[in-house]
């Protein structure tokens, strides 16, 4: 087992080096280095100003040295301009040159400084992972509870009326993406001129205009029912298809097994097979589905956070990308691959504990 | 000109009964689901509270519809007195037939008793809308006959205006709904022979035929079929879209469906149906333009994601080994990439200018080429005149479109090599192209390596090793045949998947031009005032969904039916 761990964690050390050096090769093509200097410097710059720009600041080296760098195994880059002012890449704003450390890399636990932000990449991330956690939080305990109830009820008696609907209804979920759910939802409950608020707010039912908050951004400080009800529901939506559908073949399985006919046949009531005998073995397999699922909402993440301008993780991914923002991707790469990578280990270890037959050889 | 409304001159008869029944089928519905959940077998586990919660719900679903209609207002929704007459005779005679009928039942299976009611009245809006459309679209030019016949003889208009008068009263009998079907004739006709043919001919047409025999299937046929003949007909002929896709109007900014054109002249369609976006264009022709888009481009790049999957995961999962770990490590690298963060990075005009696009090209459009050609030379690799013959009728034109497709004689092009171009894709759709493909052939790659795993233990296979049939004969004419359904499915299902990928890059203005008509792009442009300006995303939106939901309902058929055998 400790070897096992040990042997997927270098894998995963490995995926992410290759990953985060794809990224920085890609982020580092000169037509993206081009746009980078001409947001951050001038819009109107020549090329040769381009040039000089990027030069000063180190982008033109090779593109070896610079990902060494970023890793913190080659000195920093530093360049004296003609004034004799000494700049780099370990060389802060308001810090003194002569202070600055010369290795300043990802294993020196400094993940650069974002060019957007103009702040340090670790405490944006920090900020933004929060914002995310608590997003991701909320839509975890709707969309897991619901998608094993609605599992377990169209699989507890395959291809009744009721496993026909909800399996249709789990079908329909699956076939939303964020952006058509989202928008659908708040153009029926968050829009003061359409949709249900009007009828509500003329019946007196709701106070304010709307029933719901189309943007989420208040969320950020204090959130609550009215403005983060839609994005939560619009990333579990699409999530809790799969998971439903998976628990409802698993359920469907177990419920045809030997043993359940057998307490069937001793007289057990169908409520008591479906929760004491049933319930347990048909919630292995989605518990993986779940844990596999949680990458997948990092997609729906960003979208709605987009959608809804709530500014966390994935809201920083759009931007920092849409500017070519190298460290600040860099990192925010290698915190997605390693949530990809982290949730594989513990859907293939839970796995493991839950169902004893397995066991890794 | 007076805006359209939406149910047309004819709607307010129809609009209560509608109501009527539709508020039936969802409180019944909700209470069939409700007495579904809680009482686990009904024969023995009748409660009263159970049917006295059935009538709750129905009395407050009656009243609902009724303090509704009394306060419905404009929009061809007021109901008028003859519509009020058929809703009470009709809700009061449904609800006695059905007590008469199912009285014995009721008691007996509440939850039985209300799905009967859900399905009836289901069935009932259908006939209620079809009527509907038969009563509009037969007496839709009574409008414009009645004014004839007021006019004064002695002062007759021209026959311009007459004519412009003819098609404006038409369109306002027929209201925004009734408009938008006769819009979509030519597909009602083709979707109408195509069902009619196949299911004709169901038995003699293998699994397709099958399809026919699950109704969730021919559901999801059905909404595929729709928007593919849609996409055909306006890419082909230019034939359901009202207006250009680009033409801006002055005044339609943000209009809301069925305003009326200023000054239209006698050619143009008088009408925004489904209103303008903030540019003023006309979203209904948007949204039928947009799927052309779509389906030229998603089952193309699942096909192209599926040669690559192929030609990799069978040898990938038959030799396992080295090359499996690597090519596995290599798919899970890119399986690891968040979409959206890899879309950012190859979808950009800074990368298109680099030309990555074409070089990925360069490498994932050989692979069709590798697939054909390893395909028939293993086949026919001991009879060399057959094989030369047909590895030459497949790859030759199959390599002229290869060289065609990666050659750009652009200025940025960086592969100009080829003159024999006869086609090219612009920068913007290649680029989107190859990173869908680049995205969904890991996940190809993944199913196809698990099915050969699975396959290669068989009987049939040992069979063919002893008869010393090679590696890739073995692969590609034994695995791969029997590996069809499950593949199938996922096909349908990927294509699915491919729209959504497609939706997100045009939702985040990546890619295609922001001009263009595709559903992502115009839910993207429609989403900003979304609050204040509800209709400029929305048709996009259903439209997105129908296709995918569509396709997703097909793949559901397809495996239901697949499986029987």
């Amino acid at each position: 087992m400790g070897l096992f761990i040990l042997r997927r964690l270098g894998v995963m050390l490995l995926t992410a080096l290759c990953l985060t050096f794809v990224v920085f090769f890609l982020t580092n093509l000169y037509p993206n280095l081009e746009k980078l200097a001409k947001t951050q410097g001038n819009m109107r710059m020549t090329d040769e100003q381009v040039e000089n720009w990027l030069s000063n600041r180190g982008y033109l080296q090779p593109l070896p040295v610079k990902y060494a760098e970023w890793l913190g195994v080659a000195p920093g880059f530093v360049h004296t301009n003609a004034e004799g002012e000494v700049t780099g890449r370990c060389i802060r704003p308001g810090v003194e040159p002569e202070k600055a450390p010369t290795y300043c890399g990802v294993l020196q636990g400094d993940w650069g400084y974002s060019t957007v932000f103009k702040e340090p990449v670790t405490q944006i991330i920090s900020i933004r992972l929060a914002l995310t956690a608590k997003l991701m939080l909320w839509v975890m305990l709707l969309m897991v509870p619901a998608a094993l109830a609605i599992g377990v009820l169209a699989g507890m008696r395959e291809g009744s009326r009721t496993d026909r609907t909800l399996s249709t209804v789990s079908i329909t979920t699956t076939a939303t993406p964020e952006y058509v759910s989202g928008v659908i939802f708040i153009a029926l409950l968050a829009s003061s001129r359409f949709g249900l608020s009007p009828l509500l707010a003329e019946w007196g039912l709701i106070e304010g205009k709307t029933l719901f908050k189309g943007t989420a951004t208040s969320a950020m400080e204090s959130a609550n029912f009215e403005n983060f009800f839609l994005p939560v529901l619009t990333i579990a939506l699409y999530g809790m298809g799969y998971i439903a559908r998976m628990t409802r073949a698993s359920m469907a399985e177990v419920m045809t097994a030997q043993y359940i006919r057998t307490a069937r046949l001793k007289g057990v009531s169908f409520r008591n097979i479906v929760m004491k005998h049933a319930l347990r073995n048909a919630l292995i397999a989605p518990f993986t589905v779940i844990m596999l699922q949680i990458p997948w909402l990092l997609n729906g993440v960003v979208i709605v956070e987009t959608l809804f301008n709530y500014k966390g993780f994935g809201w920083t991914l759009v931007q920092a990308a849409g500017n070519n923002d190298i460290e600040l991707l860099l990192a925010v790469s290698v915190v997605s691959v390693v949530v990809v990578l982290i949730t594989q280990l513990i859907s293939d270890i839970g796995y493991v504990f839950l169902n004893p037959r397995i066991r890794i050889s | 000109m007076e805006p359209l409304t939406w149910f047309g001159a004819y709607g307010s008869s129809f609009a209560p009964l509608l109501m009527v029944l539709i508020t039936l089928a969802v409180v019944c519905g909700l209470c069939a689901a409700l007495l579904a959940f809680t009482n686990s077998s009904p024969a023995t586990s009748f409660s009263l509270f159970n049917g006295i919660a059935v009538l709750f719900l129905l009395l407050v679903g009656f009243s609902y519809v009724y303090s509704g209609l009394s306060g419905a207002e404009g929009g061809g929704m007021a109901p008028s007195k003859l519509g009020w007459f058929l809703a009470t005779i009709a809700g009061l005679g449904v609800f006695a037939a059905m007590l008469a009928r199912f009285m014995g039942t009721f008691f007996d299976d509440p939850a039985a008793f209300a799905g009967t009611i859900f399905k009836w009245a289901i069935y009932g809006v259908g006939a209620v809308v079809a009527l509907w459309l038969l009563v509009t679209l037969v007496w839709q030019n009574a409008a414009h006959k009645e004014w004839l016949a007021g006019l004064d003889p002695a002062a007759m208009p021209a026959a311009e205006e007459i004519s412009q008068n003819e098609a404006v009263s038409r369109l306002h009998s027929r209201g925004i709904m009734a408009s938008i079907f006769v819009r979509f004739t030519p597909v009602w006709i083709s979707l109408i022979v195509l069902f009619a043919v196949s299911i004709q001919f169901k038995r003699r047409l293998g699994l397709y035929g099958k399809l026919f025999d699950s109704v969730i299937g021919m559901i999801g046929f059905g909404l595929v079929m729709f928007w593919v003949f849609t996409a055909v007909y306006v890419g082909l002929f230019d034939w359901i879209a009202t207006h250009p896709p680009l033409e801006q109007v002055s005044g339609m900014k943000n209009k809301v469906p069925g305003t009326p054109l200023r000054g239209a002249t006698a050619e143009q369609y008088p009408f925004y149906l489904l209103g303008g976006d903030p540019l003023a264009r006309d979203i209904f022709s948007r949204m039928v333009e947009g799927s052309v888009i779509v389906i030229r481009i998603a089952p193309m790049a699942t096909l192209f994601a599926f040669m690559v999957g192929i030609t990799l995961g069978l040898p990938a999962g038959y030799y396992g080994g080295k090359l499996d770990t690597f090519l596995s490590f290599l798919a899970n690298l890119i399986l690891a990439f968040p979409v959206i963060l890899l879309f950012y990075l190859l979808v950009t005009p800074e990368i298109v200018l680099t030309g990555l696009p074409q070089y990925m090209a360069l490498v994932l459009f050989l692979f069709p080429l590798i697939f054909f050609g390893v395909l028939i030379n293993s086949r026919f690799r001991t009879q060399p005149q057959k094989n030369y013959m047909w590895l030459a009728i497949v790859l030759i034109p199959l390599f002229l479109v290869y060289a065609s497709a990666i050659n750009d004689p652009g200025a940025n092009s960086k592969i100009r090599f080829w003159p024999l171009d006869f086609f090219d894709i612009p920068g913007g759709i290649l680029v989107v192209f190859v990173s869908v493909v680049f995205v969904n052939s890991p996940t190809v790659f993944r199913i196809v390596r698990g099915l050969a795993l699975d396959i290669q233990t068989r009987d049939y296979v040992a069979a063919a090793q002893t008869r010393g049939e090679r590696p890739w004969y073995i692969m590609l004419w034994e695995i791969l045949p029997n590996a069809r359904g499950p593949l199938i499915v996922d096909f349908c299902l990927r294509i699915g998947y491919t729209t959504i990928l497609l939706g997100t890059l045009g939702f985040f203005g990546l890619g295609l031009p922001p001009e263009s008509p595709d559903w992502g792009s115009t839910i993207n442009e429609g989403r900003k005032l979304l609050s204040i300006y509800p209709h400029p995303a929305l048709p996009p939106a259903f439209a997105l969904l129908t296709l995918v939901l569509g396709l997703n309902l097909l793949a559901d058929g397809l495996r239901e039916e697949s499986l029987k055998d």
